[in-house]
């Protein structure tokens, strides 16, 4: 079969590799239909992930239609149309009896890596490289499903696959965002990032009683789509001073929730810019935190930070006074997708959100280097590179 | 409930014969130190030229604290064990090693004690097969020799367990005249707020007499630790997940292997 292979920093290339087989009894092979690239795959591409090979299939968010299973899976069945949740979860630990998915005890195949790394392995994740169970990933023909049952959910028949696509991650992943905002009703709610994850964070914040939501970006498109599809008021942070300019909105308050969806690699201006990249460049840190800081100091007093931008190691001034004194409370992790998924899946056959509008650009396995470089230079006012191996 | 914390026992109980009389910075024989560095070493380039395995891991890591441990005449192993071979002879070692599994005790200790089912997750077993009540005969898999290990071959002993306490403990001993004498022992406890069982592993293993069988000890000593940690690891992800998940054999696009 065809798949995108990671071959080093910035360089994806399709190869020809075997198709994928059972290997163990709880496993399903999907016949891939659509496989979207994410926001956190740049940080694979540009090698800011450590424990990927070359030869790596990236791609985790995507959906498509079972075509084997495994003789311990009963209640999926070949021809059942599926999306797939990025994170894999056994189902039998404590974490997936807490319904905390991503924390899964068992599903990392090379759970060495983050116990030396974070203190104690955490689940497994498609396409995101080894340390995070060196699973293949989904930008395939075929893909290999472990925990099949606890990974793929039946699309119900009145959902397009555009529009189930994205309740593999990037919904599951916003509307993670704005649950772990522990929105009140009436409360204003920042999210930093106008990308997938950051949109479907600003529809979540609706769904869950926000009484305003504002967008920060730096990209007019993508702001153009947080004032449009998710009703949000924006900012552009080239043009405003960001602090000052929440202050101002919320009448000397602060926001109440304040959303990070952007993670290791913010973009910022100024002296801090510099200081960061100087410092990653330098592996004195291994995450740029400019916008973790930002919204840390934007919080209100007793306000919520909540982080869903990825995050890989160590970020260096960090502002823990202001968070301290402010009583700040934070939440975050890796989405908890098999938590949400059911629901969101009524919400977008209700028509309450419909998040296919994410994909730009359908593009064919053949095309992998130019759909991760649109999607990372943002050319051509792209949201999502979408692949399309079954045409 | 039982308290896991009231029953926590302390690894490594034993003391070596012999304590040491003063502290110094070495622990290491001369002759040990450099066949520390030099088998260190060389499990390293071995282990780092399969480091796709969990053996290979394995292997680099060892390897490199060989080297480590070689190099500076500490092991911190041994100060761990009360071990001086800089001054006293090597007995053997052993490593102890933790997991909880959420699972009820009985059922956790039903399948370790059904002997037959340890080759499920113990990498290196091949074969455990009961022979009486007590009794046992195993067969593992093990390096023919430690520097070239392309060969496996395997090891038999028979065992006998020697004490019992129906869910909560398993210890067993080799019998005399074993090719690899060895011991072990299962604690089964219950873990705090519903969590399940913790189960406590401490095995041990005593080298076979001669200067071969004290090398293998040494450089073994490291990689088994990791091992036995896998192998909990392993029987943690039968009971909860039903399997062992694994990408040995998913594709990639690299040439001559597809994991």
């Amino acid at each position: 079969m065809k798949a995108i292979c990671w071959e080093g920093i910035n360089k994806v290339s399709t190869e020809r590799v075997p198709d994928p087989t059972i290997l163990n009894p709880r496993d399903a092979i999907v016949r891939v239909f659509l496989s979207s690239v994410c926001g956190s795959d740049l940080h694979l591409l540009g090698g800011y992930i450590p424990a990927m090979r070359s030869g790596d299939i990236i791609g985790h968010e995507f959906m498509g239609e079972i075509v084997e299973v495994g003789p311990e899976v009963k209640k999926l069945k070949k021809g059942d149309r599926v999306v797939v949740c990025s994170v894999l979860a056994c189902g039998g630990c404590e974490f997936c009896h807490r319904e905390e998915y991503s924390l899964c005890d068992n599903s990392n195949a090379e759970p060495e890596w983050t116990e030396k790394a974070y203190g104690y392995p955490v689940a497994g994740i498609f396409g995101y490289s080894h340390a995070l169970g060196g699973y293949a990933g989904s930008h395939a023909e075929y893909t290999r499903v472990p925990f099949a049952e606890n990974t793929c959910f039946k699309v119900p028949d009145g959902i397009s696959n555009e529009s189930a696509l994205f309740t593999s991650d990037a919904f599951p992943t916003g509307y993670m965002a704005a649950d772990f905002a522990g929105i009140e009703p009436g409360d204003t709610v920042v999210v930093w990032g106008c990308g997938g994850v950051g949109l479907m964070a600003m529809h979540s914040a609706w769904l869950l009683g926000a009484g305003r939501v504002i967008a920060i970006d730096q990209y007019p498109y993508r702001l153009e789509q947080a004032r449009t599809r998710a009703k949000a008021e924006v900012l552009n942070f080239r043009e405003v001073d960001v602090l000052e300019a929440l202050k101002e909105m919320t009448g000397g308050r602060g926001p109440d929730r304040c959303i990070d969806c952007v993670g290791m690699e913010a973009n910022s201006t100024g002296v801090e810019k510099v200081y960061d990249y100087a410092k990653q460049y330098a592996r004195l840190q291994s995450d740029r935190p400019a916008v973790l800081r930002q919204a840390i100091m934007a919080c209100r007093k007793g306000g919520t930070v909540s982080i869903i931008g990825v995050y890989g190691g160590l970020i260096d001034k960090f502002p823990m006074g202001p968070a301290m004194n402010k009583g700040l409370t934070f939440r975050m992790g890796q989405q908890f997708g098999q938590r949400y998924i059911p629901t969101l899946l009524d919400i977008v056959a209700r028509g309450e959100v419909d998040p296919a509008y994410l994909l730009t650009h359908k593009l064919s396995l053949d095309k992998g280097q130019e759909g991760y470089m649109m999607f990372k230079e943002k050319a051509n006012n792209n949201m999502r590179s979408v692949f399309a191996p079954a045409g | 409930m039982a308290n896991a914390f009231k029953t926590f026992i302390p690894p490594n109980p034993k003391k070596s014969g012999r304590q040491r009389q003063a502290k110094g910075f070495t622990n290491i024989g001369t002759t040990g130190r450099v066949l520390s560095v030099l088998g260190g070493a060389a499990l390293a380039y071995y282990g780092w030229s399969r480091k796709q395995s969990p053996l290979g891991k394995s292997l680099t890591t060892a390897g490199g604290y060989l080297v480590l441990r070689g190099a500076s005449g500490f092991c911190p192993v041994n100060e761990a064990l009360h071990i001086d071979t800089a001054h006293s002879k090597t007995e053997g070692f052993e490593v102890t090693s933790s997991v909880t599994i959420l699972k009820p005790r009985q059922e956790v200790y039903q399948f370790w004690r059904k002997l037959e089912n340890l080759p499920k997750f113990m990498q290196y077993l091949e074969d455990v097969r009961q022979t009486g009540h007590r009794r046992s005969h195993w067969v593992a898999k093990v390096p023919k020799n430690i520097i070239s290990k392309e060969k496996l071959s395997t090891v038999e002993w028979d065992a006998e367990i020697d004490r019992e306490e129906e869910n909560s403990l398993i210890a067993w001993r080799s019998l005399p005249g074993s090719e690899i004498e060895n011991s072990g022992e299962v604690r089964f406890t219950d873990a705090p707020a519903n969590r399940g069982t913790v189960v406590q592993a401490t095995i041990a293993y005593h080298p076979p007499a001669g200067a071969a069988g004290k090398l293998a000890a040494k450089l073994l000593n490291p990689a088994f630790k990791e091992l036995v940690k896998q192998d909990l690891r392993r029987f943690k992800r039968l009971l909860e997940a039903g399997e062992i998940p694994t990408i040995i054999g998913q594709p990639s696009g690299r040439k001559n292997e597809n994991y």
